[in-house]
């Protein structure tokens, strides 16, 4: 009995193909552009946290620039170089710094090489507290610590991706390896959850670096992290580190472009602002892509039911209850809309699927997937209101006096 | 059989009262066949739906057999309906994408009969109408006539207490007529009640007794041998 009236549903609905294909299409439609759109929304985000995930978000990064204000008689275009003095001065003078460190810029690639195998890396050199500004991970060892900086052990911390090349599976622990004629000895492996680069990197100490590259005092930036503070407290620590440069260095603290001051917390915000609001814009569009496919069944429901009117009068002539006419209707908008809307679900996903698959990494979407909570969710709505649509005119179809449905005109 | 005690019933038209059945009463006996003619207006369709349980009335009683039928609810109308009373429309009403057979086994199918059971017994009453041949066909490939002896293979299938005709013959030829008035004939010779809503005289002159109605109550109602007589035909 009970499958007896799905068959009877399946009828109905195959004896209006192109209308049930119609209808079937707008939801479908509705679903998959709803699920395609989520899904690159959240592509969209994936790539931000992607981008932001190399590097501490809670952090403010200093570099010196050139003055473009004229202060104390000195003149413009002068050149901010930090020290070592700097590094001290902020680690010291700004409340609410956490890790610290400063960077020494070795240019250029180095020939680097163990044994009979080399190659060309890059060389950062830094304090101890550095891995917490990247996000370094040590696999083996240990990171540069305060003995290698006040010593200046000749000691390198080296990329995974260098690991593998030069010591080919072997334990790089205690090796040494000769950078550019020093040999330094590797007492750590890390790996970066950020770029392939950042794997290829080797770490020594600054002061270390300082001594063999005739850097005397000069470092090129200083970044620290600040602790969980807040985007207010970030903000007056970006102003007291400004003012205790300019105070130092000689130049107007309002000067732009003396210091550089990235604060990757405000960026980090902004970007989840503008995120936000492409996320609440991407589920009104939606939103009304689905309404679009609510309105189409609304629309087929009420004619459908309206063409059936005689159907309907004759059923209750033969002894239909209402009730049996309105399931007949009922039943037949939610085969209509769960099965064309679990075809657009599909479809949708596997759009995302394919595109996570088959499209190449990029600087602007990465990993779309689809909140199936939300997809499922637009699509139990969608069904509910084609339900509805469906019981509205059917309950006025069920209550027709049949005689009045079958008279003849 | 159909026994209805001073039915009245009213419709509200546009603010307006209209009394449509005044006071009317009326006698059929088991095994009668009765035509009920009138002009339109005259109620002859509002006593159909009546009898046909498809409407209720204000006051009166209508018992059909030994059953008082009176403020029932749309479920319980339905189930009487389907299991008292047989339908044959004036332009047949066989659902188009339904064969002969389907057709006839839709009553069936609404008492919850399997469906190898009422495909059977079906197929069985089409049979009884010659149609044996044209079980499996859609009702766009049948004549009129055939159309009209499926609709009664269909009304006759739930054995029913009472056939209910609204104009059966008003689509039809004179001779697909007399054909069908034929099979209505043999039907009402197995026993079971005929109602008959006709303007034909020629039709009504086959059945045994014509009730004519005017202005909602019965005008006049005479065995069929009078009438025949009174109007020649």
């Amino acid at each position: 009995m009970r499958s007896e009236v799905w068959l009877e549903i399946l009828e109905s609905l195959s004896r209006n193909r192109l209308r049930t294909a119609l209808t079937a299409l707008s939801v479908a439609w509705g679903i998959f552009m709803l699920v395609v759109l989520l899904g690159a929304g959240k592509g969209l985000e994936n790539n931000v946290t992607h981008q932001f995930r190399d590097d501490a978000i809670n952090s403010i990064w200093i570099w010196g620039g050139e003055t473009s204000i004229a202060h104390d008689g000195l003149p413009v275009g002068r050149d901010i170089r930090f020290t070592n003095r700097d590094y001290d001065r902020i680690r010291e003078g700004v409340s609410g710094v956490e890790h610290i460190t400063s960077r020494f810029n070795i240019r250029g690639d180095f020939t680097i090489s163990h044994g009979e195998r080399s190659g060309s890396y890059r060389v950062r050199s830094t304090h101890p507290d550095h891995r917490y500004l990247e996000k370094t991970i040590i696999t083996a060892g240990r990171f540069l610590n305060e003995l290698d900086f006040t010593e200046k052990r000749k000691v390198a911390v080296i990329g995974d991706l260098v690991s593998e090349y030069l010591f080919e599976g072997a334990d790089p622990m205690g090796e040494y390896i000769n950078i550019d004629g020093i040999l330094y000895k590797v007492v750590g492996v890390f790996e970066d959850v950020g770029s392939e680069g950042e794997r290829q990197m080797v770490y020594v100490p600054i002061s270390t670096a300082q001594a063999a590259y005739a850097g005397g005092e000069r470092v090129h930036n200083i970044m620290f992290t600040v602790g969980d503070a807040g985007i207010e407290e970030t903000e007056a620590m970006t102003v007291q580190v400004r003012e205790l440069l300019a105070e130092r260095h000689r130049f107007d603290p309002d000067d732009p472009r003396a210091v550089r001051v990235r604060n990757n917390l405000e960026n980090y915000q902004q970007v989840q602002q503008i995120f936000f609001f492409i996320g609440t814009f991407i589920w009104i569009v939606g939103v009304g892509t689905v309404a679009a496919g609510i309105v189409g069944v609304s629309n087929i429901m009420l004619i459908s039911v309206k063409e059936r009117t005689r159907e309907f009068g004759l059923r209750k002539a033969l002894g239909a209850t209402p009730s049996s006419i309105i399931g007949l209707v009922v039943r037949e908008a939610i085969l209509l809309t769960s099965a064309s809307g679990y075809i657009g679900l599909v479809g949708g996903v596997a759009v995302l699927a394919v595109v996570s698959t088959f499209v190449p990494e990029n600087d602007y979407i990465r990993d779309p997937q689809v909140d199936l909570t939300a997809a499922v969710g637009a699509t139990a709505l969608l069904i509910l209101t084609g339900t509805l649509a469906g019981y509205i005119p059917a309950r006025r179809a069920a209550s027709i006096n049949p005689i009045d449905a079958l008279r003849d005109e | 059989m159909v026994r209805l005690d001073k039915i009245n019933k009213s419709y509200r038209v546009g603010g307006q009262s209209l009394h449509v059945l005044k006071n009317l009463d009326l006698r059929v006996e088991p095994g009668e066949f009765v035509s009920i003619m009138g002009s339109s207006g005259s109620g002859k369709s509002t006593l159909l739906n009546i009898v046909g349980i498809l409407d209720g009335y204000d006051d009166g009683a209508y018992h059909l057999g030994d059953t008082l039928v009176k403020d029932l609810d749309e479920r319980r109308a339905a189930e009487y309906r389907n299991r008292f009373i047989g339908f044959v429309f004036q332009s047949f009403h066989l659902l188009p994408t339904k064969t002969a057979v389907e057709n006839v086994a839709l009553p069936l199918y609404y008492q919850g009969v399997s469906r190898k059971e009422r495909n059977a017994l079906a197929l069985e009453y089409l049979g009884r109408m010659g149609l044996k041949d044209w079980a499996h066909h859609h009702p766009s490939e049948l004549s009129g006539g055939q159309k009209q002896r499926v609709a009664i293979a269909r009304a006759l299938v739930s054995k029913p207490r009472l056939l209910l005709a609204d104009e059966p013959t008003g689509a039809l030829d004179t001779v697909t007529s007399y054909e069908i008035m034929e099979v209505l004939e043999e039907v009402n010779a197995d026993g079971l009640t005929i109602l008959v809503v006709t303007h034909e005289r020629d039709i009504a002159a086959r059945t045994g007794r014509v009730v004519h109605l005017r202005d909602g109550t019965i005008e006049w109602d005479i065995p069929a041998d009078e009438f025949r007589q009174r109007y020649k035909v």
